[in-house]
């Protein structure tokens, strides 16, 4: 048996207070996920995000038109609970060319005796084609309020980019309409 | 292994300890509160147990026959949150507390306070999450928490009061396990013995020290994730609105980037204390020690990176697809390791069956076959048949009942001698361990079956082709929660009295905290054992 020398004694608090600094950082990466996701989401279009903010026309590549290519492009429609609407697009299915710029049209009605907001989410299917789908005009990009009964037909223009994979021959847009947030954000 | 004096006295100050409900509460010594640990465990293991063997009952025929749907989504969602948060994890923790110091040479944790104030928060997190349903009762609000414990938003953002008690509930286990973990983490890096290099260190402190950094990385993110679902639910936020820009998809992110760790931290421990117990009954040294360690930090990193395989069916582009599939089904790599350790230690030894054993090489058994059950569902094709059907129930349970319970089992009675100084009765634990085994495997493998035919899970009523299951699962279930009170009253038992236990109480066991006597003093390793290479 040998006594030891005795050691200082360890002092704690400098781990401590990086343990509680990492902790604190990943509580902070928690928050910093959802622009990133975002982000992320409208890069590759992940989720079938689309674009968030519209294109003016003189943004858009100066592609000409591929008159070779036909792109069958369909429009759906779901009302989500508490939206007393009806929606439905007027052309349901339509074929463009890669390039070529076009105007469709959705028809939406208030069933309702009081005036109401809606907010439409678009989705696009295969996912990869999101990003491709560029939007000049979209109902989509602004809340819209429809009085008692009132119907209205409400526009989106779009164009589906030149570079769209070879793979891709259909593709479809999806309109999700929701009650508008009471607080919009 | 040579012991010198080394002393550290920490204790000093406080000879005049209180007594009675004054002690518990004010108690800073780790062999108390990891007791306490271990007794909320088992209290709310049988809580938890308790509400799911009503929503077996009520599956036992196809039909409503007991309880409302409602009622049904907020028992299998608190089932599953009490069962990890306020039983499994605190488990893992009171055995953190009892051995880790006796493991390491250490007199106490390093921050014995903060220990019990990590202890002491757990009750009212455990009376947050079940009190909608007494409020219920008096009127108040629609019942506790009705998402499943996954809280998925929208439905969690249109959810009643339960919700919310569920998130205030979420904080607060999630700052009593950082807290814990800060404490182990210190305790570990900090107080080993004079010595006793990291890789020398038991594996059982090994498997902690992985799930207590997983812990830290992961639980703020779910904290983060669940303050933004109080926010969108009472604040006029859109984190996961999709009317207002926001995306539910996200909180499936969050949830999981912290989800699937999680069933690492649970098993880690777990896996960290099964080679001491192979190793104490075939009466030969740990296998592949080092390859152990290893395995368990590849588990830790592989573990942070895979989570999107609990919804691969959301959407996900075909490439982030394959990525998860692949990385997660990379993670059956260092398991593997960990199997071939596990069956190489157990290699031509002199093999004694003793409960402990017993309970080590039924899990083993079974949470192989949460494996292998578990690299069909990262297959993304198969997946889409398996998703949220009860094959992914089953799937689970073989990995959190049998890898985690089961493992807390074996941990109990392999250190209960140990921690009360008697032998617990070998005989009602044989029975423990048969009873369980048959009837866990009774009640999920039908499971297994009912998720291939295309049973959905979280549902109170079903199609009559799945009656026959159904009925041999809920037979199965009511066996299994039977004998966990055979459990109860054996750990009862032992504390209470019964044979003596000697200071190794197994023939083979090797550690230091073998050394000290059964059981161990109020304040041990006040003088540092030194170790020699």
């Amino acid at each position: 048996m040998r006594e030891a020398a005795l050691p200082p004694p360890r002092r704690h608090g400098r781990l401590v207070v990086r343990l509680l600094l990492l902790a604190a950082a990943f509580f902070g990466f928690g928050f910093a996920l959802v622009p990133l996701y975002d982000t992320l989401c409208a890069a590759i279009g992940f989720n079938g995000k689309t674009l968030k903010d519209a294109i003016a026309a003189k943004d858009l590549p100066p592609s000409a038109i591929n008159y070779q290519r036909k792109l069958g492009v369909q429009f759906t429609s779901t009302l989500m609970p508490g939206l007393p609407w009806e929606i439905r697009p007027l052309e349901p299915a339509i074929e463009i060319h890669p390039g070529e710029l076009r105007t469709t049209r959705f028809l939406v009605r208030n069933l309702s005796d009081q005036t109401i907001v809606g907010q439409a989410v678009p989705s696009v299917t295969p996912t990869v084609a999101a990003r491709h789908f560029r939007k000049l005009d979209c109902f989509c990009f602004t809340q819209q309020t429809l009085a008692p009964g009132e119907s209205r037909e409400m526009a989106l223009t779009f164009i589906v980019d030149g570079d769209i994979g070879d793979e891709i021959s259909e593709l479809t847009l999806a309109y999700a309409f929701f009650p508008a947030p009471k607080d919009p954000g | 292994m040579n012991t010198a004096t080394h002393t550290l006295d920490p204790h000093g100050a406080h000879a005049a300890a209180p007594t009675g409900i004054l002690r518990w509460l004010t108690t800073t010594n780790h062999k108390d509160i990891g007791t306490m640990y271990m007794t909320f465990s088992l209290l709310m293991f049988f809580v938890g147990g308790a509400m799911i063997l009503a929503v077996r009952a009520e599956l036992f025929q196809p039909g409503l026959q007991l309880m409302k749907p409602e009622f049904f989504n907020q028992l299998i969602g608190v089932h599953a949150l009490v069962m990890i948060f306020a039983a499994l994890m605190p488990a893992a923790t009171g055995f953190a507390n009892w051995m880790i110091p006796l493991m390491i040479g250490a007199p106490d944790m390093a921050l014995p306070r903060l220990n019990n104030w990590g202890f002491w928060l757990l009750p009212p997190a455990a009376i947050l999450l079940t009190l909608p349903f007494v409020l219920a009762l008096f009127g108040i609000g629609d019942g506790a928490v009705a998402t499943g414990w996954t809280l998925y938003a929208p439905l969690s953002v249109q959810g009643g009061i339960g919700v919310d008690f569920a998130i205030f509930a979420i904080h607060i286990l999630g700052v009593s396990s950082i807290m814990g973990s800060i404490n182990i983490i210190a305790t570990i890096l900090n107080m080993r013995a004079p010595g006793m290099t990291l890789m020398q260190m038991p594996l059982f402190c090994w498997g902690w020290l992985v799930t207590a950094v997983l812990l830290i990385i992961t639980l703020p993110v779910l904290a983060g994730g669940v303050t933004m679902l109080l926010t969108d639910r009472h604040f006029g936020t859109h984190f996961f609105d999709a009317a207002g820009g926001g995306d539910p998809i996200l909180f499936q992110h969050l949830f999981w980037f912290f989800g699937h760790p999680e069933v690492y931290i649970l098993l880690l421990p777990v896996w960290g204390l099964m080679p001491h117990v192979l190793s104490t009954f075939t009466r030969k040294p740990i296998y592949g020690h080092t390859a152990q360690v290893w395995s368990f930090i590849a588990i830790g990193v592989l573990g942070l990176v895979v989570w999107a395989h609990h919804f691969l069916t959301a959407g996900l582009p075909v490439p982030a697809l394959l990525y998860f599939m692949y990385s997660t089904m990379s993670i059956s790599l260092p398991l593997a390791v960990l199997f071939f350790c596990w069956i190489a230690t157990m290699w031509r030894g002199a093999m004694s069956f003793e409960t402990p054993m017993l309970f080590a090489v039924g899990f083993i058994v079974l949470f192989g076959i949460a494996g292998l059950t578990g690299l069909v569902l990262a297959d993304v094709a198969a997946d889409a048949q398996y998703h949220h059907s009860y094959f992914v129930v089953a799937h689970f349970h073989y990995a959190l009942f049998t890898g985690g319970i089961m493992g807390v089992m074996t941990g109990v009675y392999y250190w209960l001698p140990k921690w009360t100084g008697h032998m617990y009765s070998e005989k009602l634990g044989k029975l423990h361990f048969w009873l369980t085994v048959v009837s866990f495997n009774l009640t999920f493998m039908p499971q297994f079956f009912l998720g291939l035919a295309g049973m959905p899970r979280r549902i109170p009523d079903y199609a009559l082709q799945f009656a026959e299951f159904n009925a041999i699962s809920t037979v199965g279930s009511f066996i299994l929660g039977l004998s966990q009170l055979i459990f109860a009253y054996n750990i009862w038992r032992c504390v209470k009295g019964g044979e003596k236990a000697s200071n190794t109480v197994w023939e083979g066991t090797s550690g230091l905290e073998w050394e000290l006597s059964s059981p161990p003093p109020h304040h041990s390793w006040e003088t540092q054992p030194v170790i020699k290479a």
